[in-house]
């Protein structure tokens, strides 16, 4: 049941996602966005996602008809199980409709980082194999860039959350969360970020490098590479490459603020209401994600490559090492 | 008892991927298959309540080496293999290599039987419970820290060497 | 449900890990395509891993999961430079069949 509403809320807030970019796009560029679909534009999503239902699915002749229907369906799986072990709020009735409080994680296990983690590495299946089986140039070094990428930035990612596991001596995301309950002076929440601000930086980079969203976009800049990995895609093919570069944007936001924002732990609302604090966190970072896009350069790709490796990797673990030290010698 | 079946389901479906792998003509199905058999091998972990080796499979196997291996196999765009010998002759006439691999797939395969009819039972497992993580690194970092330290040693050669045996060989500058 | 099938003991994971390394040693002898032989040393490391797990657990200790970390880590390096050493078997004669190799046969 909860696998259900979780399901629909990350399908709609794809749709959500949609919206916000065109119109934070506009707001950026000084212009008006949509505005002619519905109210203010609000059934914008809509119509696009119609348009996309009656487009024609294409096929190049030479793909590999297998792997072409494959690499999608592995991306847009990837991207909605990696939310399964997201906690988003604590034990709630929903204002007394529920008897019996309800526990806001579709399933709590207690390697929910890791597992996060490994469904992250998995997702790089789809864009390589769209890459490959499109049988086209352009989605080729598309896709092998893209997924070059993706490993790379892994590295960093990991120790980044690293940093937040030798904090939280759990890596049950529920678990991180209740550690940052409380605050201190009265009125500094005890949120990871402010003890970490290296840390989150260096997860929110790697986080954008991972979804390739730019200024990482480098493998799908429609100035470079056409539409990189999924140029051959139409219709609905290129509807679940999209839902899943939205869904992913998510999770990463989720994942941001259940380990460094304190996930839905916030001054005024009782914890059973904690779900709107989270909400209004993940849809800051979101709104970040959307104006970093819009605001800066997109990285040439060795320029990307090299920071990965020769500046976020070593800043990474320097912080790792930093935080251990902080632990075990001041008891953080 | 749900767990009893998936056990079985797992099994059969690592062991039909495996199968899958060595009968593939494509090697990146091959590759594909044995990702699909590294899932139910980690699923089989989950059963015997290791869920950290099991995320790890995932992670580094699934999620690195195989990674490595499609970009091989992509990069040296290698969709069939050539064979010396005729394909259309049995397996067990083949000369050389496979014929020995054949002989001996089936005397472990005889000696599987042997084992499934024969063989002591050994005992159900234990009531243990789902290890903690926080067990094994206490025990990687104490007993087993010398193997730990040498293996990011091993990890490093093995960058270097890759490296260099995949590197080009710079054009020599003098022409005949 | 529960007579149906025998519940898995240890014998149960010791068979299916000697049928899955089975697989794998075949695999390299019948296979002409190196890297299909790659494959199939990873399927036996894995066998092998299954083993190491499944006996650990049977006696209760944690040093079954501890020794599977390192063959993965020897694996994942063993894989790494067994690829490089493709690639450059493969830029000096364009095949990947083993047996066209035969410099240093007698």
């Amino acid at each position: 049941m909860l696998t259900l509403v979780v399901f629909v809320m990350l399908l709609s807030s794809a749709a959500v996602m949609v919206y916000v970019e065109r119109k934070v796009a506009a707001m950026l560029q000084q212009r008006v966005g949509p505005y002619l679909v519905g109210p203010r534009g609000l059934l914008q999503p809509l119509a696009d996602v119609i348009k996309l239902m009656f487009k024609e699915e294409l096929r190049p002749l030479a793909a590999d008809r297998f792997l072409f229907a494959l690499a999608p369906i592995i991306s847009a799986t990837a991207a909605f199980s990696a939310f399964a072990v997201v906690p988003f709020g604590a034990e709630t009735t929903f204002f007394g409709l529920l008897d019996t409080p309800m526990r806001l994680q579709v399933s709590d296990v207690n390697v929910a980082i890791l597992v996060v983690f490994a469904i992250a590495s998995m997702s790089v299946y789809g864009v390589v194999l769209a890459g490959w089986s499109s049988n086209s140039k352009y989605s080729l070094l598309g896709g092998l860039r893209a997924s070059a990428q993706m490993i790379s930035y892994e590295l960093s990612y990991g120790l980044a959350l690293a940093s937040v596991l030798v904090m939280a001596n759990s890596l049950s995301l529920t678990g991180i969360v209740n550690h940052q309950a409380g605050t201190w002076l009265g009125f500094i929440p005890r949120w990871f970020v402010f003890i970490q601000p290296v840390g989150f930086l260096v997860y929110m980079t790697a986080g954008i490098a991972e979804t390739n969203r730019a200024p990482f976009d480098f493998p799908e800049a429609e100035q470079e590479l056409v539409a990189g990995y999924h140029t051959e895609y139409s219709s609905m093919s290129f509807a679940m490459f999209f839902l899943a570069e939205y869904i992913n944007m998510v999770t990463v936001s989720a994942v941001a603020t259940d380990l460094f924002l304190g996930g839905w732990h916030g001054p005024f609302l009782p914890e059973s209401l904690g779900w709107i604090w989270f909400l209004a966190k993940v849809s800051a970072i979101l709104f970040f994600y959307v104006w970093m896009r819009w605001t800066l350069p997109r990285y040439r790709y060795d320029q990307l490559m090299a920071f990965g490796w020769k500046v976020l990797l070593p800043i990474a673990a320097v912080n790792l090492l930093a935080t251990a030290a902080g632990v075990l010698y001041f008891g953080l | 008892m749900g767990s009893d079946l998936l056990f079985y389901i797992f099994g059969a479906v690592a062991v039909g991927a495996s199968l899958a792998v060595i009968g593939q003509r494509n090697p990146i199905y091959s590759v594909l298959l044995l990702i699909l058999s590294f899932g139910a091998l980690s699923g089989l972990y989950i059963l015997l309540d290791a869920p950290f080796v099991a995320v790890i499979q995932i992670i580094v196997y699934a999620g690195a080496i195989m990674v490595l291996f499609l970009f091989v196999v992509m990069l040296l765009n290698a969709p069939h293999e050539e064979t010396d010998y005729d394909e259309r002759v049995h397996p067990l006439l083949r000369a050389g290599p496979t014929r020995f691999g054949v002989v001996l797939a089936i005397g472990l395969i005889a000696e599987l039987w042997w084992a499934l009819t024969k063989g002591r039972e050994t005992g159900p497992f234990g009531d243990g419970s789902v290890s903690s993580v926080a067990a094994i690194g206490r025990s990687l970092f104490t007993e087993y820290s010398f193997q730990f330290e040498v293996t990011s040693v091993l990890i490093l050669v093995a960058m270097v060497g890759a490296v260099v045996l995949a590197r080009r060989e710079p054009k020599s500058e003098g022409r005949p | 449900m529960s007579g149906l099938v025998p519940t898995p003991a240890l014998s149960h994971y010791l068979i299916l890990s000697a049928v899955l390394f089975t697989i794998g040693a075949a695999g390299v002898f019948v296979r002409r395509n190196i890297i299909t032989v790659l494959l199939s040393i990873e399927i036996m490391l894995n066998a092998v891993n299954l083993t190491f797990v499944a006996v650990g657990r049977y006696r209760g200790t944690v040093d079954g999961q501890i020794i599977t970390f390192f063959v993965m880590t020897v694996a994942a390096a063993e894989a790494a430079v067994g690829l490089a050493i493709v690639i450059g078997l493969f830029r000096h004669k364009e095949s990947l069949n083993p047996d066209s190799f035969t410099a240093l046969k007698w």
